[in-house]
């Protein structure tokens, strides 16, 4: 090999690795300009009434940064989009997977792959101008911006991948285990239900996780969906009154707050609780799945 | 009646109760799409598509808002897809199998979890502040890149698995380096998955709002953007704008407003997903 | 001394080989002469295989391997720290037990090896493919679909183009890895006959598990067992084929051979 052909090659070599391990970069990038932003307000504001504070008050004098009633808001339309989603999204994968012909798993796949394309601020757009004023006139509410609209919309939205996810953990469940169970005079829905979807059960989860781990991140659909109050969602009506998410705040303040504020620090901050958030639920998401695999 | 036979009728009404959810988890997709057609049709005129907003954006087109859209994919690509793909040739043909893989992959898995808004406040936090290049073109384009590099990875890495291992060792086995193995053998037969992965990312990143938001977007321009440090107005944030923040907006141009955008991102879904199609019907080894 | 040496093409010298911890190979030696075709035999799994990817290095490819002992190419050790494997190869092609050519046409499957080699002048390349093609004795077949698709082409016919495909880069040695197993009888017949013109200007190694073939073929004959399972594999008996086949020295090789052959 040629002398310039060996050092071409080393290059290459060194460049290919760069782009490797760019994602680590990235990812720990992202962690450090979230903490030291977010660091920068804990200096000047505790971490603890950051926390616990049940107040949002970010351009009041002085500002109150307290995030309780976002994580709360958060939580609480996390909660709802996902008490609908599992029943729907794990139905739904279990009928593709052991139930639907196969002409209709052809037209079921494709339509939720469109669901997955869809942009969310397109859904957000429907949420907003058909959802929110049906469930007004529906439950005769003061405003159909509210955490249950949010709810169901982001439930939507986390089905295709709680679907294919959980439909990709049923598919991989070996055929003996249905061959043994037939065998034993089981019909097909006993089978499906005692010993199939418990032997997929661990990727089901991991489809639950990384369906909420969606749900959490949304953006658009809870901004425009949601109301944007910024009060602690704990009464017992709360469903049906605005609330205001992590992610609805960011997007709605961002604008608004002087670089390098307190204001603008806050919102990071808020970037770092939700970076933090996601990670630990796509990396729950993560081992679960990869001990399934590893289970095979 | 017999144990068995209520057995099948319960396994019946079992499946029927199946078919029931999954047609409510479908149905509103073609709900929604009917319902943008009907609405939004109408306001499709090419004028609609090719001309400037008028009137505080209540009249007039959405031109701008699609050039935007358009560069800012085009740029997202530029970054994304020769960065991803030398990625998934990392993964693929020279990493060893140990940590270091594993945790590429764990970071892969949590970029494509982390929320867009995250990287919208990343993309302002580095892009647009630290590095000065201001709310443009350029860094929303290197923010979407990001944001749809796992995209990207994924199915390379997935078109270069397929790639059969005997063509590797018949062109190692000719003298050939790693290097020139990957360019004439590999990458050729990977290109059909790049592409995929491509149209894919390029559907995410022109429907992408968030991640735009604080790094690109322009809520109304009186010109085409001219540079990759201009701001420039997109679909998506165009949309989230009249239909929150301009009282009086005529339905009409929100609706036309969202069916463009869904039918620019379907496009590129279908079109993925035709080459997918296409490719593994025509793989023969 | 250095004068005997010189006729041997490769020689192996005391190689242990491992994967991963496993012991697959134990105090081979081996002395391949020039322009012969060496064949060696055995049941599967006894190491034939790696034997020749050792004289290649092909088995750097797959994973933690380690080699002890001395692998030569006419007096230069292979695994010396100074040796380019990417030349090393261009001197030792490979011929796959499943032909594998590129999904690329029949002309740039022969011009890929040359093309590495920075030759791109049309006239220059015409000439390797056809010299190529007509050694392989696949000339005729293509000679008017060189811009068809490789994977037009039977099986024999593929693994003949594979072997004009090795021949455009001018290696010394060949090594052929169980070449006709996924081959009918005649394709089978032609690739023999091919190898049978190319001795005078290439040494070969073949890999068989079919004793007729090893008979047909070669000069020389290497038998190699493993004991037990878990064990590495050995080279019993080494020698002309002619003698081999009808006196071997050791009982193994003669249970061997009268049980696959007689």
């Amino acid at each position: 090999m040629r002398t310039a052909q060996k050092i071409k090659e080393v290059l290459i070599g060194k460049l290919i690795l760069a782009c490797g391990v760019l994602s680590i970069a990235v990812v720990v990038l992202i962690f450090v300009f979230l903490l030291r932003d977010a660091f920068s307000l804990f200096d000047s504001y505790p971490l603890i009434d950051f926390i616990t504070g049940r107040n949002w008050y970010p351009i009041s004098e002085p500002p109150v940064f307290g995030i309780l009633p976002l994580v709360l808001g958060s939580l609480l339309v996390t909660a709802i989009a996902i008490l609908l989603a599992i029943p729907l999204g794990v139905g739904t994968a279990i009928y593709i997977a052991e139930v639907a012909p196969g002409w209709l798993k052809e037209i079921l796949k494709p339509l939720m792959e469109i669901v997955a394309a869809i942009p969310s601020v397109v859904l957000a757009f429907i949420g907003l101008t058909l959802l929110a004023p049906y469930l007004q006139g529906l439950l005769d509410l003061n405003t159909g911006l509210t955490a249950l609209t949010g709810g169901i919309m982001l439930a939507f939205m986390a089905l295709p991948t709680i679907v294919s996810i959980a439909e990709d953990a049923i598919n991989a469940v070996p055929r003996s285990y249905r061959e043994g169970s037939l065998a034993m005079g089981a019909t097909r829905w006993q089978t499906t239900g005692r010993v199939v979807v418990p032997a997929a059960m661990s990727g089901i989860s991991a489809s639950v996780m990384l369906g909420i781990g969606r749900a959490i991140g949304e953006t658009m659909v809870v901004l425009m969906v949601t109301g944007n109050a910024a009060v602690m969602p704990t009464s017992a009506d709360s469903v049906l009154k605005p609330v205001r998410t992590l992610t609805g705040t960011i997007a709605q303040e961002m604008g608004e707050a002087v670089f390098n504020g307190p204001h603008y620090f806050a919102l990071f901050a808020i970037g770092l609780v939700l970076f933090v958030i996601t990670f630990a639920v796509n990396w729950i998401a993560d081992l679960v799945l990869y001990r399934y695999r590893e289970g095979e | 009646m017999s144990g068995v036979s209520r057995q099948l009728v319960f396994e019946k009404i079992a499946h029927l109760v199946l078919a029931l959810i999954a047609a409510i988890a479908v149905a509103p997709v073609i709900g929604i799409i009917i319902f943008l057609f009907i609405k939004g049709g109408p306001a499709l005129t090419p004028e609609f598509l090719t001309s400037m907003p008028t009137n505080g954006m209540k009249a007039g087109g959405i031109f701008p808002a699609i050039v935007g859209t358009l560069y800012l994919v085009l740029g997202t690509i530029v970054f994304a897809v020769p960065v991803g793909t030398l990625a998934a040739v990392y993964l693929t043909e020279y990493a060893t199998q140990g940590r270091l893989t594993r945790y590429i992959r764990l970071a892969i898995a949590n970029m494509a979890g982390v929320p867009s808004v995250v990287y919208g406040l990343f993309g302002l936090g580095l892009f647009v502040l630290l590095l000065q290049m201001g709310t443009s073109l350029l860094a929303g384009s290197l923010t979407l890149g990001l944001l749809v590099l796992p995209v990207v990875i994924t199915a390379a890495e997935e078109a270069l698995l397929a790639v059969p291992q005997s063509f590797r060792q018949a062109s190692l086995a000719l003298g050939a380096t790693r290097w020139q193995t990957i360019r004439r053998v590999v990458l050729p037969n990977a290109i059909p998955g790049i592409i995929t992965g491509t149209v894919l990312a390029v559907g995410r990143a022109a429907g992408e709002t968030a991640a735009i938001m604080f790094t690109v977007a322009a809520f109304f321009l009186p010109t085409l953007p001219d540079s990759p440090f201009s701001q420039a107005m997109a679909l998506p944030y165009h949309l989230y704008t009249i239909s929150t923040q301009v009282p009086g907006m005529p339905e009409e141009i929100k609706w036309g407003t969202a069916l463009v955008l869904l039918l620019l991102v379907l496009s590129f879904t279908l079109t993925a997903a035709v080459v997918r199609a296409r490719f593994r019907r025509k793989r023969r080894w | 001394m250095v004068t005997a040496e010189a006729q041997k093409k490769v020689q192996l010298q005391e190689v242990n080989f491992y994967y991963g911890d496993f012991k697959a190979l134990e105090d081979i030696n081996l002395d391949i002469e020039a322009n012969k075709v060496t064949a060696l035999i055995g049941p599967s799994g006894c190491g034939k295989s790696t034997v020749l990817r050792l004289i290649n290095r092909m088995h750097e490819v797959a994973g933690r391997t380690r080699v002890e002992g001395r692998v030569l190419l006419d007096s230069e050790d292979v695994y010396s720290p100074g040796m380019d494997v990417v030349g090393l190869r261009s001197r030792v092609g490979e011929i796959f037990q499943k032909p594998n050519p590129f999904p690329k046409t029949i002309y740039d499957n022969v011009a890929y090896g040359p093309r590495l080699q920075g030759r791109s002048s049309r006239d220059e390349l015409d000439g390797i493919v056809e010299r190529a093609l007509r050694q392989a004795a696949l000339w005729k077949e293509v000679q008017n679909k060189l811009k068809t698709s490789a994977l037009e082409l039977s099986g024999g016919q593929q693994q003949r183009l594979c072997i004009a495909r090795t021949l455009a880069v001018e290696p010394e040695v060949i090594l052929m890895d169980e070449p006709c197993s996924a081959l009918d009888p005649v394709a089978t017949q032609q690739i023999e006959d091919t190898m049978d013109s190319l001795k005078k200007d290439y040494t070969i190694i073949i890999v068989t598990h079919n004793m007729q073939q090893a008979a047909r073929v070669s000069e020389y004959t290497g038998f190699m067992l493993i004991q037990e399972t878990g064990e590495p594999g050995r080279l019993v008996e080494y020698g002309l084929t002619s003698k081999i086949f009808t006196m071997p020295d050791r009982k193994e090789t003669e249970n061997y051979i009268t049980g696959r052959f007689g």
